[in-house]
Formats: C-alpha cells, sequence, structure tokens
C-alpha cells in the first residue's frame, strides 16, 4: 500500500512533465496537423536554458524558468517561421521528414556547442523530505513544486486559450484554418503564437525535468518527446485537456509498471498502451470518432 | 524473346561481373566494397518499403524493426543452428513477413499519421523486446556471426527484390494496391479488399526488410538491437522520399546517393548529423517530390497496344510475344 | 423477377432516422429516379445499398448474379456481385491515368495469382492482354480513348463523370447506382448524359437506379420515380404520377404551394 502511494507520488511528478511537452504537441498539430518532432528537443534546450542560467549565471528557479520558457518561445516561433512554413502546404510524408530533419538539427547542434557529456544539473531548490506512514511514503518538496507548476500552467494556458482574443483565433485556426482566414484571423500570427506557447510550455518541463532528476544531456528530448506524443494521443491529439490527462495518466502507469514489472518494459508498455487505444479509440479516449463521407 | 529484354538481362549480368572483376582485382578495395554491400541492402529496404508508403500509400515508421527480426533470425539460424545461409536468408524473409502481417492486420486499419504513430510504437516494442531477450544476446548484443554475405549475394537479393516488386506493381494486384493509395474508399467499391492488399504490401514489404536483416547480420559479425531503431527507420524512408514515392528507379538512386553523401559526411564526425539534418531539411524543401518523382523503369512499356484504325474497327496488338 | 428488393430498411444515426422504413422493389432493366431534397437520404440508402452502412432494420434482397441478403453486403463484394456505383463528389484516382482509373474497375473479374505476376506465367500475359483490349474497346465508346494516358484530374468535369460511368461498367455490373451525375453540367453535357445512360442500358442490358436533381433528366430518362422526403418515401410511380403529387409538391416547394 505504502509503495503504492509512492509510486503515485512519483508519477504525478513524471506525468507532469509529460502533460506539459505533450500540450505544446497537441497544439501544434491541432493547428497545422502536423507532428512536431522537434518538441522534445525544445525541452532539451530548456533544461540547458535553465542549467546555463543556474550555474553560470547563478540566477534562482524562478527567474531561470521564465527565461527558458522565454527562450523556448522565441525559438518555437523561428522554427515555425523558418522550418515549418515553407512546407505547410508539403505532403505529410515531407512535412514529417522536415520535423525530423529539425529535430536532428537541434539535438547536435546543441552536441557540437555543449559537448554530449551529461551535466548535472544544480540543485536549485532545496528540497525538504516529509516523510509519513511510518516512513515508507516519501514526499519531496520538489514533487509539490512540479505539481504546482504545471497546474499553474495548465490554468493560464486555458485561460489563454478560453478567455483572451488570440485563444479565440487559436481554437477557430484549429477547426478550420481557411475559413478563420476569411473571417479576419491573421493565420500566421497564430500559428506563431500557438508555437510560442507550446514551446515555453516545453522548456518549462526541460528546467522542470533538471531540477527533479539532475541530469541533462543534449539527447534527452528524444524519448519524453515520444512518450508525451504519445501522451496526446492518448488523450485525443489536438485536444488540450486530452493532453494534460494523457501525459498524468501515461506518467502514473509508468512509474507503476517500473516498479512492478522492471525499468526496461516501461517503455514497451507505453508503446502497448497506445497501439491499444489507438485500435480501439483511434481518436484518443477524449476525442471523438469523425467518418469520412461518402 | 524480345530485345529490350534481352539488353535488360545483359545489363544485369554484366554490371555483376564488372564489380566481381574489381572486387577480384583489388580495384575495389575492401571500405568500397562495404559501401557497396550497404546500398545494396539499403535499396532492399527502401524497395521494400516503397512498396507499403510510395506506392500503397501507408505510412510506415518502423520497417527498421522487420529488419531486425530478419537480422536476428540470421543470426540465430547460421550462428545458433549452423544452417545454411540461403536457408537462413528465406527464414529471415518469411519471419519478417509474419511479423508483418500480425503487425498489419490491426494497424492498417489506421489511416495517415496514426498508421505512422502505431508502427512507430510496434518498432520500439520489438527493440525494446529484443534488448530484453537474453537468448539473443539482449542489450549486451550478438556475437560472432559468420559473415557470408559478399557482393554475390547482395546483388542476387537486390535483383530479385527490384525484381519481384516491379513485377507486382504492373499487375492488378500492384493497380489495386495503387488505387489504395489514391482513394481508398473508391477502390473498395471496385472490389478491392482493401484490408487484404494493405497487409500483402506490408507482408512483402516486410519480406525483403527481413531479407536485408540477414544480409545486414551475416556480413558484420554483430548486431545489437540499437542498429534497428527509430532512426534506422528514418534513414529508410528519407531514402524512399528522397528518390521519389512510388518510384523504384528513385529508391535506387536515393540509396545510392544517400549512401555517398554518408560516407563524405563521416569525414567530420562532429559535424555529421547537423550537415545530415539540414541536407534533409533542403530536400524537402527544395525537392519534396524526390528525384524522379512518380517515374518508372522505361522498360514499363509491356502492353502498350499500338492502337490502328483501320476501317473504322479497332485493331490492338500487343508487343510482348 | 425482381432484381432488388427491400423491406422496411431504415437507418438511424443517434436519434437522426436518415432511412425510415422504406420498402420497394425494382424490376429487370428499368432505369429508377430518386429524388427528394438535400438531406432527404437519398445518398444514405445508396450506402446502404452498397454495403457502406449496415441497416438499423430491414433487409435488402438482390437477385443479380446470385441472390445475396444484407448480411453479405460489404463494399468490396458488391462488384462480385453485379453492383456498382459511381459517387455524389467524383471519386476517380486522380493521380493515376484515365485508363489506370479504367483498369482498376477490372479488379473484381481479374484473377490470376500473385505468383502468375511474378514469373510472369501466361495467364498473366493473357489476362493483362485482354482487359487491356477491353479498356481500349470501353474508353472508345466513351470518347475518351485519346485521352487514356492523361491523369484523371486534369480531365474537364464532365469527362470526369463520363470516366467513373466507364469505370463502375468495366466491373460488369447487373445493377448500375449512379448518384448525381449530372451534377456540375451544362444543359448540352446533361443532354449527352441522358443519351449515354439511355444507350448504357441497352449495350449492357443492365438495370440503373440514379440520384438526380436535375428534374428535366429525371422526367425524361426515369420509367419510374421514387420520392424521398425526411428519410420517409414520400411517393413513387411514372413521372407523370409523381409531378401530380400533393406530398412531392409540398416536398420541394413547401406548404403554401398548396
Amino acid at each position: 500500500m505504502e509503495q503504492i502511494i509512492q509510486q503515485l507520488i512519483n508519477g504525478i511528478s513524471l506525468g507532469s512533465i509529460y502533460a506539459l511537452i505533450a500540450l505544446g504537441y497537441t497544439m501544434v498539430y491541432g493547428i497545422i496537423n502536423l507532428i512536431n518532432f522537434a518538441h522534445g528537443d525544445i525541452y532539451m534546450v530548456g533544461a540547458y536554458v535553465g542549467y546555463a542560467l543556474t550555474t553560470f549565471f547563478g540566477l534562482g528557479f524562478l527567474p531561470s524558468l521564465l527565461l527558458a520558457m522565454l527562450t523556448c518561445s522565441i525559438l518555437g516561433i523561428i522554427i515555425e517561421k523558418v522550418a515549418y512554413k515553407p512546407i505547410r502546404n508539403s505532403t505529410r510524408i515531407s512535412a514529417l521528414i522536415t520535423a525530423i530533419s529539425v529535430s536532428l538539427f537541434l539535438q547536435y547542434t546543441m552536441m557540437y556547442f555543449v559537448s554530449p557529456q551529461t551535466r548535472t544539473f544544480p540543485n536549485v531548490l532545496k528540497g525538504s523530505r516529509i516523510t509519513f506512514l511510518n516512513g515508507n511514503v516519501m514526499l519531496d518538496t520538489k514533487n509539490i513544486y512540479i505539481l504546482a507548476i504545471t497546474v499553474l500552467l495548465m490554468v493560464g494556458l486555458q485561460y489563454i486559450v478560453h478567455k483572451t482574443k488570440i485563444g479565440k483565433s487559436m481554437r477557430a485556426a484549429s477547426l478550420d484554418r481557411e475559413a478563420a482566414q476569411l473571417m479576419g484571423v491573421d493565420v500566421d500570427k497564430t500559428i506563431s503564437f500557438t508555437f510560442a506557447i507550446g514551446s515555453a510550455l516545453a522548456g518549462a518541463a526541460g528546467v522542470l525535468v533538471g531540477v527533479y532528476y539532475n541530469t541533462i544531456n543534449p539527447l534527452m528530448g528524444t524519448v519524453p518527446g515520444l512518450k508525451a506524443f504519445v501522451a496526446a494521443v492518448l488523450g485525443g491529439i489536438g485536444i488540450i485537456p486530452g493532453a494534460m490527462f494523457g501525459g498524468f495518466f501515461l506518467g502514473m502507469v509508468e512509474t507503476m509498471v517500473s516498479a512492478y514489472g522492471g525499468s526496461i518494459i516501461k517503455d514497451a508498455v507505453a508503446f502497448g498502451i497506445l497501439i491499444l487505444v489507438l485500435l480501439v479509440k483511434p481518436n484518443g479516449l477524449l476525442g471523438k470518432t469523425i467518418k469520412e463521407k461518402v | 524473346m524480345k530485345k529490350d529484354k534481352i539488353i535488360k538481362i545483359g545489363l544485369i549480368v554484366a554490371i555483376y561481373i564488372l564489380v566481381q572483376a574489381l572486387i577480384n582485382v583489388g580495384i575495389i578495395d575492401s571500405y568500397l566494397e562495404l559501401n557497396i554491400i550497404i546500398i545494396g541492402i539499403n535499396i532492399i529496404l527502401a524497395v521494400g518499403l516503397n512498396l507499403i508508403t510510395g506506392f500503397t500509400g501507408q505510412f510506415s515508421l518502423g520497417h527498421a524493426a522487420f529488419m531486425s527480426i530478419g537480422a536476428y533470425t540470421s543470426a540465430v539460424f547460421t550462428a545458433k543452428l549452423g544452417l545454411p545461409f540461403i536457408l537462413a536468408i528465406f527464414a529471415s524473409g518469411v519471419i519478417a513477413a509474419l511479423a508483418g502481417i500480425l503487425i498489419g492486420i490491426p494497424t492498417l486499419r489506421l489511416k495517415g499519421d496514426y498508421l505512422a504513430i502505431a508502427t512507430l510504437g510496434f518498432g520500439e516494442i520489438i527493440r525494446i523486446l529484443a534488448l530484453n531477450t537474453d537468448y539473443i544476446g539482449g542489450a549486451i548484443g550478438f556475437n560472432d556471426i559468420p559473415k557470408y554475405t559478399n557482393w554475390t549475394w547482395v546483388y542476387i537479393m537486390t535483383v530479385i527484390t527490384v525484381v519481384v516488386i516491379s513485377r507486382f506493381n504492373r499487375s492488378y494486384h500492384g493497380r489495386a494496391c495503387a488505387g489504395i493509395k489514391e482513394d481508398e474508399i473508391a477502390a473498395e467499391f471496385m472490389g478491392v479488399n482493401t484490408t487484404y492488399y494493405k497487409v500483402l504490401a506490408f507482408a512483402i514489404g516486410s519480406f525483403f526488410a527481413g531479407v536485408a536483416g540477414s544480409l545486414y547480420t551475416n556480413y558484420f559479425y554483430f548486431i545489437k538491437p540499437d542498429s534497428f531503431g527509430f532512426m534506422k527507420s528514418i534513414d529508410i524512408l528519407v531514402i524512399v522520399v528522397f528518390g521519389g514515392m512510388g518510384s523504384i528507379p528513385g529508391s535506387i538512386l536515393g540509396a545510392i546517393a544517400l549512401s555517398v553523401i554518408s560516407t563524405f559526411l563521416q569525414n567530420i564526425p562532429e559535424l555529421r548529423m547537423v550537415i545530415y539534418s539540414l541536407i534533409l531539411y533542403g530536400i524537402m524543401v527544395y525537392r519534396p517530390m524526390g528525384l524522379m518523382g512518380k517515374s518508372e523503369f522505361k522498360f514499363k512499356l509491356k502492353f502498350k497496344p499500338e492502337l490502328k484504325k483501320k476501317g473504322g474497327r479497332l485493331n490492338v496488338s500487343v508487343n510482348n510475344k | 423477377m425482381s432484381v432488388l428488393t427491400i423491406n422496411n430498411l431504415s437507418k438511424n444515426f443517434g436519434g437522426i432516422k436518415a432511412v425510415n422504413d422504406i420498402s420497394l422493389s425494382i424490376e429487370h432493366g428499368e432505369i429508377i429516379g430518386l429524388i427528394g431534397p438535400n438531406g432527404a437520404g437519398k445518398t444514405t440508402f445508396f450506402n446502404l445499398l452498397t454495403g457502406l452502412y449496415t441497416p438499423s432494420s430491414g433487409e435488402i434482397i438482390y437477385n443479380l448474379k446470385k441472390k445475396v441478403t444484407t448480411k453479405d453486403l460489404k463494399p468490396h463484394k458488391i462488384t462480385h456481385y453485379g453492383i456498382s456505383r459511381t459517387f455524389q463528389n467524383i471519386r476517380l484516382f486522380n493521380g493515376m491515368t484515365v485508363m489506370d482509373n479504367l483498369l482498376i474497375g477490372f479488379h473484381s473479374g481479374l484473377n490470376y495469382g500473385i505468383a502468375s505476376a511474378i514469373f510472369r506465367l501466361p495467364s498473366y500475359y493473357k489476362t493483362e492482354k485482354e482487359t487491356y483490349e477491353e479498356a481500349t474497346r470501353l474508353l472508345e465508346k466513351f470518347n475518351l480513348l485519346d485521352k487514356k494516358d492523361e491523369l484523371a484530374k486534369n480531365l474537364p468535369y464532365g469527362e470526369q463523370r463520363k470516366l467513373e460511368i466507364a469505370r463502375a461498367l468495366a466491373a460488369k455490373p447487373k445493377l448500375l447506382l449512379l448518384d448525381e451525375p449530372a451534377a456540375g453540367m451544362n444543359p448540352q453535357e446533361t443532354k449527352e448524359l441522358k443519351e449515354l445512360i439511355e444507350w448504357i442500358r441497352k449495350e449492357f442490358d443492365l438495370t440503373i437506379i440514379l440520384i438526380e436533381h436535375d428534374m428535366s433528366l429525371v422526367m425524361n430518362l426515369c420509367e419510374r420515380i421514387f420520392v424521398f422526403d425526411y428519410g420517409n418515401l414520400v411517393a413513387s410511380g411514372t413521372p407523370e404520377e409523381v409531378q401530380k403529387n400533393e406530398r412531392v409538391i409540398k416536398a420541394y416547394l413547401g406548404e403554401e404551394a398548396l
């Protein structure tokens, strides 16, 4: 019983990270129908920016977090303008390969500059540990920080999407880009904004991961990127609450599986669940089924 | 026999003899031979994936997984069981094809990006299973595999792959696949059993991926699950797209071009992947239809009848006798 | 004997009755028109007839090449039973040539195996040669032969409609379902289409059901007309009978017209 609670706590933290990355995937897919494989690498850049700010500039946790988010959102806008805009009307397959090329570019450019070695993230959050249930369950204050920041960012995102004008443009453009354009929505600006927000969330996730797991490296984005994408599909791609749900769900399942079944199998389980969900409910757990009209 | 058929066979034999002679006299050294072998393996992989993705329109990001199934089958057959290579090649293809059918039946109901993700997921699952199977070496890898693969084997298998898949494409079975790519629902109403043909294309493509895996294994002595990861699947896909979706000569040229590029890039290891990514990006933006577009071999004109109107009646003569 | 009998056929989508309790029967060689306002359930009716949708209740019985009932209907099997269809929004294989479009139409009639294709056995050459010749003849009859190497998407609209009909005929159907064949055609093209359909019935000895909004075409071409409204079959009969029917006038023109 204690172990289950402990794994639940770990699962929520991991799930927060997945959810934050998944949101960017889902928003970008919703608006330009592109699996942005580079998204996991933006998260990696976020982690490195956070690392540099805390290590070399001695900034605290919060300023580093905010600056990392800002840097990533600018990076997101640049990627969209330079790499994705020219291929917006090409086939799905070339769009996908373009996204992969951007991903490789970010990974290996970063590797060129910072070397492939793993770095230790400074301990900027002096966490205290609370133990309870006879000392069998441990709650690090970092867990609380991660969850609190994630929830805060999600609430902020919901506010932007549902209560602001740009949020309305985002929703309109994701329903029908051409119609939105005809109604006077500046689609280019909206897409840029979507990339900015999605990338900022990924950047935040990068810093949080650095703080939580303490190690970062240039290829750290690949696997969480894929997992977060799985999370986005689980919840129903293009659906914002779906990505949140999918992220937390996947985080919990993974920690449970690695606790009870072995940590190597956990990656296979994530993909196994993905395939199962796709087969039973191809549009995700929160998605609607759309049948092609004849 | 028709004249162009003789030319075709002559050309195939001549290429073989030429390269074999150059190997014998040492003009093609072992490094160059290695690259030729890799090109051949990549052609087999790309032509197989082209049938699935380029021709039938089913988006797969897990092709390397079928290569790995073939690679491990061949490793077990030759290293552990000591069976002859030809049997290992065949078994590798068959087992990879069976895996393709097993994976294809449930996933091929999905479309577009969803199918891509599902195949990616299956590829990862197969890789992780291999990592956790001690019998085949797990994460450490599979060692001491006998070296059987040489220019002759690679060349024969490449020719067989190209011939089988282009002949398949030019039958009514191949037309059914092409119809599925264009409009699945319309094809279905034409009497095409779309599930059957999608799984069939998947099985044939996987068969040859298995063969490629077998050739790979028995050339390099050593394999490990991570050699057949997501990036390998992407590499194969890039060859197909770069060469031109649905074009077999394109896949051949694409495999050669990308092998040459990556050989050059090996001289600058620290910037290799950065430049590779830029090249990839350049291809997608400036040549998204690939080198060859959709073009086919010139020899395809088998059933091009000369239509002559004589006295209002239509005379159709077919020049393939 | 009727080639098609329908008993109490219904299809619901959620709470919407797209097709509601329809019964009718059709004889060999008839040209039947289905008319009704947009959303009356005509295309849904076609989709039921071709196995794309499963009926909520009721049954469909065909007596074409063999006796077939509702449970046997699957889109990819209908051509084997002798049924072919076209689509409201033309669904050609756009990236393929006119000839290749037509060749796929022959799919259900071909039967050499994959081994035959790969080893180029005699059956491959024989079948492909015959199919190509047959396709050539069909294209010639449809005046499309000189365009056989053009991509389907580059044909003018009227010719795309014609190619779609030719492709449907390649399956050698006994029953042809045409979904708005005259949509988007000008009066001249519509007139040619009428002649074409009459010629097809005679030449291929088959039954035709067509959905159409062009009243002049329907009234001049069809022997019997079924009128759909809100999923119900509200009237049927010869063009003259239907034109006089009060419910039809109401469905088309609204209550005030009466």
